[in-house]
């Protein structure tokens, strides 16, 4: 058998709808919402502010940390248990890792920014959503960035090659799902996971999809930060 | 020859290319790689000569020498005190650079600053590890007694203070109000009349959500006047 054509009638190649916002959230120092598809991600930066416990310090220059959470009713299958698990730790850690490379701590010592990204609603692809939304809102609170950081997952189903799956695609007994961050100017990849067996040349090709689909959302963020400013001016 | 890819007084992103040539240089906000020059952080262009560099519009305020802030003590130590700085960085004000009173050796400093109150002072130094120390000792540079603190973004104070401080000083002449405006987005208001204090605090944050809009002086001018007994509740 073969997956040959989607559930939700995309081509394969073919992203969910993006939205994005920056600026979604009022009190925090910086902030980002980014949707694809039916999911969806809130992200808050708050600092460069002091960093307590003092141990964790760094004189050197300040410190990224990243928190991920998915709300207890965001997805569409049981109650998520609020409170870190082993996954959204694990997803936490990667997400700092996939946004380090870009950002410029080196004016904050013994500093730390903060990133909460908060997923109210789940439809595979969280992490992916919520890297999107964290480069946003990085950059909106002024923080001092080379690149921006656009991330999608890539993967493959029965034995077709497929863009930003669901997460019926997610989920089938037959799927490999890829998620990938990628820095949008020098194309490097920041984060790459990999759940189930792929030979090499789909994984080849599973990053030519996601080079393809994040200067898509490359265009969506850069769009989300400049209206942040333009739709209130005259 | 090179090339600017960006107008004047666009917002950018971070990573955009601003120019593409070594005929520019990058300045604030800004940073070479190979022949081009590209935005790192976001920001609104602006082109001075050959020098491209970015004003910020959002972001956590950053002790920098010579500013005036307004900070709350929040801790005695022992041979001065220790102020909030709204920024990353708390700063040290030191006994001798807060006053030319005599101060006795053991004395209780909370009988000069305590704990709780507002001081405006001048940054005089920052260090590598961002170790602030501060001086009162300047023409302004004092305790702060009563009135009102509001934050605004620090970014934005410059258009608070205006051309010449011409934006605040049309805010003093409408509500009668004595402000002070501190450059880490500290903003001190008192008045006689407590409609008046309230017009001020709003004019203040009207400027703070308009601040990149045309013709501000105008708008806030005519805001004024619209209101000028005062107003009797904060939106």
């Amino acid at each position: 058998m073969t997956y040959d054509k989607r559930f939700d009638g995309r081509k394969f190649d073919e992203t969910r709808h993006m939205e994005a916002k920056a600026g979604v959230i009022k009190r925090a120092a910086g902030s980002g919402w980014f949707k694809i598809g039916n999911t969806e991600a809130y992200a808050a930066v708050y600092g460069p502010r002091e960093m307590y416990p003092r141990f964790l310090q760094n004189p050197e220059k300040g410190v990224l940390r990243c928190h991920y959470n998915m709300m207890p009713f965001s997805s569409a299958g049981d109650r998520v248990r609020p409170g870190p698990s082993r996954r959204s730790k694990e997803i936490s850690m990667v997400t700092e890792r996939a946004l380090r490379p870009v950002v410029d701590l080196s004016e904050y010592p013994n500093a730390v920014v903060d990133v909460f990204i908060e997923l109210p609603q789940t439809d595979a692809g969280t992490r992916c959503a919520g890297i999107c939304a964290a480069s946003i809102a990085l950059a909106d609170a002024g923080i001092s960035m080379s690149d921006l950081v656009c991330s999608i997952s890539a993967g493959k189903v029965e034995d077709t090659m497929l863009l930003d799956l669901t997460y019926e695609e997610d989920s089938h007994e037959m799927g490999v799902d890829i998620p990938m961050a990628m820095l949008h100017n020098s194309k490097q990849i920041s984060l790459l996971q990999m759940d189930g067996e792929l030979p090499p040349e789909d994984l080849k090709r599973a990053i030519e999809l996601v080079k393809k689909g994040c200067d898509q959302i490359y265009e969506v963020q850069k769009q989300a930060l400049k209206n942040r400013f333009n739709e209130t001016k005259d | 020859m090179g090339e600017m890819k960006v107008n004047e007084k666009e917002i950018v992103v971070p990573g955009e290319t601003l120019a593409e040539g070594m005929d520019y240089l990058p300045s604030y906000g800004t940073h070479r790689a190979g022949d081009k020059i590209l935005a790192s952080r976001l920001g609104l262009v602006s082109v001075e000569g050959k020098v491209i560099k970015l004003v910020p519009l959002s972001g956590v305020y950053q002790p920098k020498r010579g500013d005036t802030i307004i900070g709350q003590v929040v801790e005695i130590l022992l041979s001065g005190w220790r102020i909030s700085t709204n920024s990353a960085y708390p700063a040290v004000l030191n006994m001798k650079d807060a006053t030319s009173e005599f101060i006795a050796r053991g004395a209780d400093l909370s009988k000069y600053i305590a704990i709780g109150d507002y001081v405006i002072a001048q940054i005089i130094n920052v260090t590598s590890q961002k170790l602030v120390d501060l001086t009162m000792k300047g023409p302004g540079l004092r305790k702060l007694k009563g009135g009102r603190i509001i934050n605004v973004n620090a970014n934005k104070v410059p258009r608070i203070i205006g051309k010449q401080g011409s934006m605040v000083s049309m805010i003093k002449d409408y509500t009668a109000c004595r402000i002070l405006v501190g450059q880490n987005g500290i903003v001190w208001i008192q008045g006689d009349d407590p409609n008046k204090e309230l017009l001020a605090v709003e004019t203040i944050k009207k400027i703070e959500r308009e601040a990149h809009f045309v013709g501000l002086t105008d708008r806030i001018k005519n805001f004024l006047d619209a209101n000028k007994a005062g107003i009797t509740k904060l939106s």
